[in-house]
């Protein structure tokens, strides 16, 4: 017992991201509403931001500024390429929470609910044809 | 200018996104100059992407280095006789989707026309992107940015297209995110994220769980982003309700750049050594086995046009992966390597590209979305119906058409690969494309009368726009003549270079 404590507590970093994931994915997976769909997905990526951000992690080591005290006095630092990754990936699931939460908000003037079963529902019921355009004859 | 074509492939993408901006400026001011400048872009883009190919098929590979940065530290755009041929296909169905949205459009979303051709450069700056870039994690961003723009335009045409456009995006976010993370595990390992330095530092770590998982999450993601069976679920909704343009695009191009990927990561990151060391092609080939049968079978069950279009792709998906899960039991003969896949890339985007702009025409100029309304469409719009079956007929794979080319080559690989059963899946999907093709065809020209009871309207001509009409006849007219070039074998050496590249090919 004391070995698998062990074991599990030496990577504990690797274990909060997968249970963190896997909660992210419970959301989008089981939630009716959307915007909790919208937040699980968020949990989701900001678990795999989290994996990234602890894979550039030196133990002892300080911020990766460029700085003639840690050249000099051999300090270690935190590896910064991670880091910039994931600067960019946090802009992609910005963008994303942001088409998804405009998407969420046409739907609510469409069919007046943000839970997704009566969405279904509803647009099933309605004809396909004249979705936006008149016929023209 | 030698030098000027190296820095194409960074022009490519950059022009798209500069254009995206301008068109939004210019737009704002007059919103008639957003489609002009839109196609100014792609006609450069397309012209400049021949010069790529010529460069590459006899210099060799471009490799560009942006800001300077020398790889593995910088990001680096490699253009090779893979990528020139994928972004040949790429910017001539943006071009033709271009021409034809400008009637309609201006049509459906007289309001949005501006914002429309916007996200338009958007996507094919994404998708410009995936296919020059040879840095794995600048492959993700220009993923998420194909995916958005993607997700945006399928939106566009609002109501059910909404609730359309979220099911994609939630799987996309998600497909994305196991690709993000396929990414790290790679970069935890090696510390690069350069696709030839990968390829260089993976070998020693093939065994290795971490790479093993790695890969696993990589296909798993992008299996998601190309649509394969069993995770196509997005995709019907999505191309039945986009405008029929994006329809085109997602159905001809989108999903095989998602492919393109996922062979760059398999053979280039991974190389086929790898791929031999686990039965990844064969479970591959299986599944695609099933897609091509389901889809072809719930392509028949289907009344809306488009969704029926959009359950074909899936089994021409299955027909790119399966012939993709051969691509390494066979290797001397014409069919061996990756050449039927990449074959069905290029022929799949002409007939499915095809068929999706006609469905557009029915539905820009009559609103008819189901096929039981379809009667007395030959005589109303005979040059739409007659593409239509040409593109049909090619689908189903009548000589000398490409879809007959596609199936002669994937039945060759999988009788050379010894899978009969391939032979027989392929065989019998030829058969259900007839079904659900000849129902469409019996409706137009020799149904007198829906089955609700309404009469013709009409018995006079009633054609699209020529605007729209030629778009669809040169893709239909090129569904033969491609046809006959790939039997003449013209476009074979670009793709000998691709199995070369990949030793995939050894000259007796």
């Amino acid at each position: 017992m004391e070995w698998f404590l062990a074991k599990i507590f030496a990577k504990y970093n690797y274990w909060v991201f997968i249970l963190l994931m896997l909660i992210g994915f419970y959301g989008i997976v089981a939630k009716d509403n959307l915007i909790k769909k919208i937040l699980g997905l968020n949990i989701f990526q900001t678990a795999i931001f989290l994996y990234f951000i602890s894979l550039g992690a030196v133990k002892g080591g300080t911020a990766p500024i460029v700085d003639e005290q840690i050249v000099q006095k051999g300090y270690l630092y935190a590896n910064p390429l991670p880091h910039v990754l994931i600067l960019t990936a946090i802009v992609v699931s910005v963008a994303t929470t942001a088409v998804a939460l405009s998407l969420v908000i046409r739907m609510y003037q469409e069919y007046g609910t943000i839970e997704e079963s009566e969405i279904i529902e509803k647009s099933a019921r309605e004809p396909l044809h004249g979705v936006n355009s008149k016929p023209e004859t | 200018m030698v030098s000027l074509v190296e820095h194409l492939p960074l022009l490519i993408v950059v022009l798209s996104l500069l254009s995206a901006i301008t068109i939004l400026i210019a737009g704002w001011i007059h919103r008639r100059t957003a489609w002009f400048i839109s196609l100014g872009t792609l006609i450069f883009q397309f012209i400049s992407s021949f010069f790529i190919l010529e460069h590459v098929l006899t210099r060799g590979p471009i490799r560009y280095r942006l800001g300077g940065w020398v790889p593995p530290w910088g990001i680096e755009y490699v253009m090779d006789a893979l990528n020139s041929y994928v972004l040949i296909i790429l910017l001539f169905l943006a071009l033709i989707c271009l021409l034809y949205s400008k009637k309609n459009i201006e049509h459906e979303l007289p309001e949005k026309v501006v914002s429309f051709y916007t996200i338009y450069q958007l996507l094919i700056t994404g998708l410009c992107g995936i296919i020059v870039t040879g840095d794995i994690f600048n492959m993700y961003v220009f993923i998420e940015i194909a995916s958005l723009s993607a997700y945006a335009l399928i939106a566009s045409r609002g109501k059910i297209a909404l609730r359309a456009s979220f099911t994609y995006l939630v799987l996309g976010s998600i497909g994305a995110c196991f690709f993000l993370l396929g990414i790290g595990f790679l970069y935890a390992i090696t510390g690069s994220l350069n696709m030839h330095d990968l390829s260089l530092l993976l070998p020693p770590f093939y065994k290795n769980r971490v790479v093993i998982a790695a890969f696993a999450f990589i296909l798993v993601g992008l299996s998601i982003k190309m649509a394969l069976f069993p995770l196509h679920t997005w995709l019907p909704d999505a191309h039945a309700f986009a405008p029929s343009e994006i329809s085109a695009m997602l159905s001809g191009i989108i999903i095989e750049v998602a492919t393109y990927a996922f062979i760059r990561v398999a053979f280039s990151v991974f190389t086929p050594h790898f791929l031999r060391l686990f039965p990844i092609l064969e479970i591959l080939s299986w599944l695609a086995a099933i897609a091509i049968l389901f889809g072809s079978v719930l392509a028949i069950t289907q009344r809306n046009l488009k969704r029926m279009l959009a359950y074909s792709s899936v089994a021409n998906m299955g027909y790119i992966i399966l012939a993709l899960g051969l691509s390494m039991s066979s290797t001397t003969s014409p069919w061996g390597g990756l050449n039927p896949a990449l074959m069905h890339i290029l022929n799949h985007a002409l007939m499915k590209g095809c068929l999706f702009l006609v469905a557009g025409g029915f539905i820009y100029k009559a609103d008819l979305w189901n096929i039981d309304q379809f009667y007395q469409l030959g005589k109303k719009m005979p040059y739409t119906c007659a593409a239509f079956v040409i593109a049909a007929l090619s689908m189903i794979g009548v000589p000398p058409s490409v879809g007959f080319v596609s199936k002669l080559y994937i039945i060759l690989a999988s009788i050379e690969a010894r899978q009969f059963f391939f032979v027989a899946v392929l065989l019998l999907s030829s058969l259900l494309n007839l079904i659900y093709f000849w129902r469409v065809i019996e409706t137009m020209y020799m149904k007198t009368q829906g089955e609700e009871g309404h009469g013709p309207s009409s018995y006079s001509k009633h054609e699209i726009p020529m605007g729209m009409l030629i778009p669809i006849w040169i893709l239909s007219s090129l569904c033969i003549l491609m046809g006959i070039f790939w039997l003449a074998k013209i476009p074979m050496p670009i793709l000998d270079r691709v199995n070369l590249l990949f030793g995939l090919f050894q000259k007796p």
